[in-house]
């Protein structure tokens, strides 16, 4: 084992951990040794090849398809030097004030966050793309809810020299997407961070962490680790875990930290999301262009809110319910889809967690509360008004059985899509938001961190990532996370001697 | 990398629920066949060993099924039959059954779908190029800078009041 001794250890690498990283460049170029460890590789935007088989398992742990305990939902998040950030279609929202303001933090502020918030718009490039960079598949969607009386807001993005490759998820080809691989992590590292690849941390000790730095395998994507392969034993001043909301109460849990913090991996929640799609007459373009641009907000009235999106054919096949001919039908008419997102606003419950299994993997244990269930029914028949006021001919919807609502029968929506139908392992539901697990709080009876992300009665380990919301943010996490994490590196700048 | 799931002792009740759930697939030629075999079985080599059990264990409840339902072996049911059986699974009661059906079902849509040759069949056409491949611009000017502006595509759309 090779001893390294470092004065800032931070765990991941993705909106948190690269956050972090740029944010202590300062102590770096004043001689502090500051580390970051990321479990996956390095990518360059000519590894990303847009083929689903191809990348999903290169980008993404368990290709893509983590499952819950139960098996009824697929959980996706990244592994790669950027985390997530490198495979999320970029939109960037500040959190809702409201939301905050209902996480009852003491010592957090909504209207600070908002305005580190807009810090973090400048330096990643976020912007509404031009109308005419807008595709078919997007401006259904207005149509739609314009004729449904809804009101649809473009999501602003974060990309630089966007070509519209419509590949946002399988990591961008042209290195548009301005996530912390592209921004943070390289300005970090030219100012004297080290960022380390490849290195999965097994295990936190006393201000010390057992890593493990993996070799290349043959023929993978990627460059190899800066290090070599090999196992460490990495001794910090202070250490910023950011591994996700699956990743951060799992080490923290195979440390021994749950003893002393009965809240550590509780408070797990993920936007259940599944996917509609309306039949067009006509062609439409939809796998080109930026696939995620629009989006309508009723998480406040309703509980849920819904995005444009569109997805690989696989992936696609996976996400609609049923099989044979009907559904066969439905993917060869792929070039007339257009798709909706349905996300759920869940809140954290107690069944709904974290945990680690006799190896001290990750578990994660999600049930389907029967208000997610209704929200994920309520969203279900808003998008299909929309396709259908789009212009849909038929609309596939899971939570209907059938799934396929032919236009003749979009007077009987609430009859045909009903939460009964909503049958968990038949239907496909994944998650993207990951959210929980050490939520920050007043102390140790409610809560894993403070608003700083200190971890209660651990004065060296700080989180710093989405795993520290107490609650659903209730709307693309991403900034929300950099505005915190900025907060955590704030707290160490000072108390290092920034 | 890992080892390839063996799909061999199952091979003829994988084959059996892809035809059912992409019946297009009863004409795959043995390039096509040995391309789905060999994009399932990298994917369920790159899972945990107990996900690899319990689709093995699986497999074994769908043939136990076919003989008890139709007295045959899963293999030789045929697309209707066999998608009757699967279609009662993913509707039964019991979680384990649904999930399994859901998960044979996935892995069919994966091996079929994952094949370059498929997703151009059905008409997918995302490249790099982007816009500019399909004849379309170069890539658009940024906007930023200017703050978030007013949402024009969504005046443009909207209907008149």
């Amino acid at each position: 084992m090779t001893d390294v001794s470092v004065d800032v250890l931070v765990v991941g690498s993705g909106a948190g951990g690269g956050t972090v990283a740029q944010a202590l460049a300062p102590l770096a170029e004043r001689g502090q040794r500051i580390l970051v460890l990321e479990r996956g590789p390095r990518f360059a935007a000519s590894d990303f090849t847009g083929d689903e088989v191809e990348m999903a398992p290169a980008l993404y742990a368990d290709a893509g398809g983590f499952l819950t305990s139960d098996g009824t939902m697929t959980l996706a998040f990244g592994r790669a030097y950027g985390g997530s950030t490198v495979v999320y279609t970029g939109t960037s929202l500040p959190p809702p004030e409201r939301v905050i303001r209902g996480w009852s933090v003491p010592g957090l502020d909504a209207a600070d966050l908002r305005e580190r918030t807009r810090r973090y718009v400048d330096e990643n490039n976020v912007h509404l793309l031009p109308d005419e960079a807008i595709n078919e598949n997007n401006r259904l969607f207005v149509r739609g809810c314009a004729e449904a009386g809804y009101t649809a807001h473009q999501f602003p993005v974060n990309v630089r020299g966007c070509r519209g490759s419509s590949l946002c998820n399988l990591g961008c080809p042209n290195g548009a997407k301005q996530g912390t691989h592209a921004v943070q992590l390289p300005a970090a590292e030219a100012r004297g961070v080290e960022v380390v690849t490849r290195a999965r941390v097994e295990r936190l000790g006393d201000r010390t962490a057992e890593v493990v730095v993996e070799a290349r395998p043959e023929g993978a994507k990627g460059a190899p680790s800066e290090w070599a392969p090999g196992t460490y034993r990495v001794r910090a001043g202070t250490v910023v875990v950011a591994a996700g909301a699956v990743g951060t109460p799992a080490l923290l849990l195979r440390s021994g930290f749950g003893a002393a913090l009965p809240r550590l991996g509780h408070g797990f929640t993920c936007h259940p999301a599944f996917i509609l799609v309306g039949e067009h007459r006509d062609p439409i373009t939809n796998d080109v262009g930026h696939p995620k641009s629009l989006y309508l907000d009723r998480a406040e009235a309703e509980g849920f809110v819904l995005e444009t999106c569109m997805y690989f054919p696989f992936v696609t096949a996976k996400n609609l319910t049923g099989m044979g001919p009907d559904h066969e039908r439905l993917m060869r008419a792929f070039p007339r889809l257009q798709m909706i997102l349905v996300l759920a606003c869940d809140k954290a419950v107690p069944d709904n967690r974290v945990r680690i299994d006799g190896a001290g993997d990750p578990v994660v244990d999600y049930r389907f509360t029967p208000a997610v269930v209704e929200r994920m029914t309520a969203a279900t028949r808003a998008a299909a008004r929309i396709f259908f006021g789009a212009g849909a001919v038929r609309v596939h919807a899971p939570p209907a059985d059938p799934p396929l609502i032919e236009r003749h029968e979009a007077g009987a929506l609430e009859r045909r899509i009903d939460a009964r139908h909503f049958q968990s392992g038949r239907i496909s539901v994944s998650a993207a938001h990951l959210m929980g697990g050490a939520g920050m709080g007043r102390d140790a009876g409610d809560s894993v961190t403070d608003s700083r992300g200190r971890v209660h009665g651990v004065p060296w380990l700080r989180v710093a990532d989405a795993s520290l919301f107490p609650d659903s943010v209730e709307i693309n996490p991403y900034l929300t996370i950099m505005s915190l994490a900025d907060r955590v590196a704030e707290g160490i700048v000072d108390e290092r001697g920034g | 990398m890992s080892t390839p799931f063996d799909l061999t002792p199952v091979r003829s009740t994988f084959r059996g629920v892809t035809v059912a759930a992409v019946p297009a697939a009863a004409d795959f030629d043995a390039d096509r066949w040995a391309r789905a075999e060999a994009i399932v079985a990298d994917a369920v080599g790159a899972r945990p060993a107990s996900v690899q059990r319990q689709l093995r264990a699986f497999f074994r409840v769908l043939g136990a099924l076919s003989w008890l339902r139709f007295g045959r072996p899963f293999g030789s049911l045929g697309p209707d039959r066999t998608l009757r059986l699967l279609r009662s699974l993913e509707r039964a009661p019991l979680l384990l059954l649904r999930r399994g059906t859901w998960g044979v079902r996935t892995l069919a849509f994966m091996g079929v779908y994952g094949q370059e040759g498929v997703r151009a069949e059905v008409g997918y056409r995302a490249m790099a190029d982007g816009w500019s491949g399909r004849g379309g611009g170069e890539p658009w000017p940024d906007r930023a800078g200017r703050g978030v502006p007013e949402d024009s595509i969504l005046t443009a759309l909207r209907p008149e009041p």
